[in-house]
């Protein structure tokens, strides 16, 4: 049974928008980095959806290197978090002033 | 076409948890719940190494990063709070109609009529070696490291990046980071000097 490849864009892009949401709503820094991958795992769903459509590596490839800045993303910021944590001992970030300048 | 509803009420529903549960370890839990249903999805679109790419580096090392950052924090002397919600009764009603508006302009937009079908298709880049399949690990693998060589080596500059910002960041000998409460004490420490006339 064939899936047309319209209902995998509505799913990346309901996937897409509940990342967006959670950046939005949430104000806890890990929450909002689980959000920022939920957005990201949304268009690897799309770049893989169109691969397989087209019939083209491409997408896959490119699917594969946003699985990689994902990863580097979500340890800098982590790390980030850390090291606001220790000097700040709370986490909200509405109450983060350390980086303003 | 089942197997895609029934992944697609997973996917949409963990997310939904991910961004509403009460604590971040729950948080962690739906989104593990949201990437194994992803990696199912992929395989369904014949994309094999991508699939085991996403259980191993998300649910295996991403999420994991996760759980010990998590457990890191909860463990300090300051309890570790959700932090309050911003806008939980205006936020989630406006994302619910941006959705409603993006699908309904989407499938006014869309009017290809691709679909996909389950199964193996050939791949574009010809039979070389044994497994021609699209999407297999040798089909990728060979993509990756012929026509799309350069994107791998960036991947490569972009790992080495993360690694020596997270040691400059989060290691022992990491760069002075001055805190409200150093820079207070700095502060307080020269008035005393320059009430005690020191110069």
């Amino acid at each position: 049974m064939p899936v047309p490849v319209v209902d995998y864009v509505g799913l990346s892009a309901v996937m897409f928008f509940i990342g967006v949401a959670g950046v939005v709503v949430r104000r806890n820094p890990l929450v909002m980095l689980m959000s920022i991958e939920l957005m990201f795992n949304a268009a690897n769903l799309l770049f893989i959806a169109y691969a397989r459509s087209w019939v083209a590596n491409a997408g896959q490839v490119f699917a594969f290197l946003v699985i990689t800045v994902a990863a580097a993303e979500a340890a800098i910021a982590l790390a980030i978090v850390v090291t606001t944590f220790r000097s700040e001992r709370h986490v909200d970030v509405d109450d983060i002033r350390l980086l303003r300048g | 076409m089942i197997a895609f509803w029934g992944l697609a009420a997973v996917i949409v529903a963990s997310a939904v948890w991910t961004i509403s549960a009460s604590k971040p370890v729950y948080s962690v839990v739906a989104l593990l719940l949201n990437f194994a249903a992803l990696a199912a999805m992929y395989m369904t679109l014949s994309a094999e190494f991508l699939a085991v790419m996403q259980i191993i580096v998300y649910s295996g090392a991403i999420l994991i990063l996760f759980v010990f950052v998590i457990a890191l924090l909860s463990s300090g002397v300051a309890p570790f709070s959700m932090g309050p919600n911003r806008l939980p009764r205006i936020g989630i009603p406006a994302a619910i109609i941006l959705i409603g508006a993006l699908g309904f302009l989407g499938r006014g937009a869309l009017t290809q009529r691709d679909t996909i079908v389950s199964g193996n298709a050939t791949s574009t880049l010809g039979p070389v070696g044994t497994a021609n399949v699209f999407g297999s690990v040798a089909d990728f693998g060979r993509a990756l490291f012929t026509v799309h060589l350069l994107p791998f080596e960036i991947t490569a500059l972009i790992l080495m990046v993360a690694v020596i910002g997270v040691v400059l960041l989060a290691g022992d000998r990491g760069p002075f980071v001055p805190t409200r409460q150093h820079a207070d004490r700095v502060e307080r420490a020269n008035r005393e000097a320059i009430l005690r006339g020191g110069d």
